[in-house]
């Protein structure tokens, strides 16, 4: 990993002689004003709504008599809260049914468009937005959800908000907002056999750390990301949160352009052309700056699984757990810590360990080519017999589609079990929790303590490794199982 | 407008964990609200009590300490990390907090302590580590945050650093603004903008 660190700072405008980054050319197009010595106010393109973090906004508004300013720009969902078996079925647990009945009646009253339980379109937010086209380059778009950094991978500024900036952007369409710093991470090269965009991402989190883009947007280019499909790229962005950026973001190609192209709110006709003479604009410039640069090579990064508590401990499911001189004197307590969490030793192989658990799903990987990619290596094998293997599709149109092309079946035939749309296991807000103790292998986005369900222990890693360890009831290394004329580069 | 902080002098609950994420500050089975009160009995569920048992609470958390307590929460870097709830923020607010001190927090919490009147306090680490080897020796000693002066003080010691607010946020808390007046009162700027941009 090489890197360079600009002391100029993107707070100096482009326009004093260099080229504007892709961030800056989207930024600069949403500033409504600047206040001095403070935050801009950031006009906000879409804004997506769900049950959890959207009802105490909708409470704000009602207390000060206000209607949302610009419902058509608004869409909703529900996701988190919502049950991944029987969803034709009332919600049996009081709280989320009144949360999900919640959101059905404020969206109701504002005029916002729902795609509530029961909707084809219904799905976890950061799904349904690019599969419907509504998510398109150039955009603001934000939710109050941190993963709405996935969006970004259309060449867009996406970011996470809280519930009172939710009431913010209901209020107003705008937000406060000071302009982060801008860092690139450039991948070039060939990816190694077996490694996929969610390998790419947990590799550079354990270069990085989570906390090692706090404060910056961050812009992923090189030819490796390039050679990526949409499903991919938005799983690198989606993760960007968890090195603590503030977006993630992919300039748009021509596989933005053919993705979106005849989607469900894609612009169409003369609205098409226009848009697409706005979105060939969107590229950083060869002489834009960015206030940090990192440098990957594809070759480098192997199948990654992470070992601790955190998104940033991360290593080659051939590596070990890092031995305590490895760690930094004031690291060792929370280090301590994880590892305690998770049961194992310092300097510990990760390869061989069991594994009681799988959950392939969440924002980060439940995608038709998550789906399709699992199936074409679980396809005539069966689970091993202690394992659960939970597969929950990131919305109705990826689970009816994965039904039309037969891939339940294949799920059906390993003992795998094919759930309704939802968040489910990523943070198990609803039933579907890892019980305590447990080793799950997880295509998520967070080993966070308890993050799915209480004592519950996570393993980041991508869906391959996932699958493999569903069907030989461990850790192991794909690349010695996946043969190479099958494989799909993700 | 709401009720605005400027000089806050009290004891402070060490946490010296790093990287702690809105998981764990509340975790996603008391998201199910609909209502912004009462999340700060949850406040660190899962490292407060054995197997989510409120009658055994873990001694060694700091919380659970009674020599710890105070409108200030000190935490090691990377605090506030993870999911965007704003819950996070209500929480610890509820529980009687007014002051966050850390070397470095997540974006998204620094900005939904902001917007509810939780002062997040950014300290070098050097600071910090001398705060959290006072309170180890000391557990009575007291901080002061002052935002006018954007300063923190050790008072025994007397040790001060100068912390970082926007001229605007300082303004905002001092007074009690929120973000939403300012931009309620900006409607006609975002229309004339909307009409310039063709929406």
């Amino acid at each position: 990993m090489g890197e360079t660190t600009n002391k100029v700072s993107s707070l100096n405008p482009p326009s004093g002689g260099r080229g504007a980054t892709l961030f800056e050319k989207i930024w600069e197009k949403h500033v409504v004003k600047t206040i001095e010595d403070g935050p801009s106010v950031l006009y906000i393109d879409k804004h997506f709504i769900h049950e959890v973090t959207s009802p105490q906004a909708f409470a704000g508004l009602n207390k000060r008599g206000i209607k949302v300013f610009r419902p058509q720009q608004v869409v909703a969902t529900a996701d988190h809260n919502v049950p991944t078996i029987n969803q034709h079925l009332p919600i049996k647990e009081e709280l989320s049914r009144v949360q999900v009945e919640t959101l059905k009646k404020n969206c109701a009253e504002h005029g916002i468009d729902l795609y509530g339980l029961g909707h084809p379109y219904q799905g976890i937010v950061h799904v349904i937005g690019p599969e419907l086209g509504i998510t398109q380059p150039g955009m603001t778009i934000v939710c109050g959800d941190s993963h709405t950094s996935t969006h970004g991978a259309f060449g867009n500024i996406a970011f996470g908000i809280g519930t009172s900036e939710v009431e913010m952007v209901l209020a107003t369409q705008c937000l406060m907002q000071s302009k982060p710093m801008l860092m690139r991470i450039n991948i070039e090269g060939k990816l190694n056999t077996g490694v996929l965009s969610k390998d790419i991402v947990l590799y550079i989190l354990s270069k990085i750390t989570a906390s090692g883009a706090t404060g910056y947007a961050v812009e992923f280019a090189g030819s490796a990301i390039r050679s990526l499909s949409m499903e991919a790229r938005m799983t690198i962005c989606n993760m960007s949160i968890e090195m603590g950026a503030r977006c993630g973001m992919i300039a748009p190609d021509t596989t933005t352009i053919e993705y979106i192209k005849g989607r469900r709110f894609a612009p169409e006709g003369e609205a098409w052309n226009e848009k697409l003479k706005y979105w060939k604009t969107l590229y950083s410039d060869k002489d834009a700056v960015f206030d940090r640069e990192i440098d990957i090579r594809a070759e480098d990064i192997e199948p990654m699984i992470t070992y601790g508590t955190n998104p940033g401990m991360g290593i080659g499911v051939g590596g070990h757990v890092p031995s305590l001189n490895e760690i930094d004197e004031r690291e060792k307590p929370s280090f301590e810590k994880s590892l305690a969490y998770m049961g194992w030793q310092p300097g510990t192989n990760i390869k061989g360990k069991k594994v009681d658990y799988v959950f392939i799903g969440s924002c980060t990987n439940s995608r038709i080519e998550d789906l399709r990619m699992v199936a074409s290596f679980v396809k005539g094998k069966h689970k091993a017999n202690d394992v659960e293997v939970w597969v929950v599709p990131g919305s109705k149109q990826v689970e009816k589609q994965a039904i039309e092309e037969g891939i339940d079946k294949i799920f059906e035939e390993a003992g795998f079990m094919l759930r309704q749309p939802g968040c489910s296991a990523c943070l198990g807000m609803n039933e579907d929790k890892i019980p305590a103790g447990k080793y799950c292998i997880s295509t998520s986005n967070r080993n966070f303590e308890g993050r799915q369900g209480p004592n519950a222990r996570t393993m980041l890693a991508s869906p391959l490794t996932a699958a493999l360890a569903a069907i030989t009831g461990k850790v192991g290394d794909i690349r010695e199982y996946y043969r190479e004329s099958e494989l799909v580069n993700n | 407008m709401k009720k605005g902080i400027n000089i806050i002098r009290s004891t402070a609950v060490p946490l010296n964990i790093e990287n702690v994420d809105t998981d764990q500050i509340i975790p996603a089975r008391f998201l199910k609200a609909t209502n912004r009160e009462g999340f700060g009995k949850n406040l660190f569920r899962d490292w407060r009590y054995e197997n989510d048992d409120e009658s055994k609470p873990k001694k060694d958390f700091p919380l659970n300490n009674p020599v710890y307590k105070g409108k200030i929460l000190v935490a090691a870097k990377n605090f506030g990390c993870g999911s965007s709830r704003e819950h996070a923020a209500w929480a610890i607010k509820d529980a009687g907090f007014d002051v966050v001190v850390s070397s470095f927090f997540a974006d998204i919490f620094k900005n939904n302590s902001l917007n509810n009147f939780l002062l997040p306090v950014t300290v070098s680490e050097k600071f910090l580590q001398k705060i959290f080897s006072v309170f180890d020796s000391n557990p009575s000693e007291e901080l002061e945050v002052n935002l006018t002066s954007q300063t923190i003080k050790i008072i025994s010691s007397g040790e001060t650093e100068s912390f970082d607010i926007t001229h605007y946020k300082k303004t905002c808390l001092l007074n009690g603004y929120d973000d939403i007046d300012y931009l309620l009162s900006s409607k006609e700027d975002i229309t004339k903008y909307e009409l310039e941009n063709k929406f």
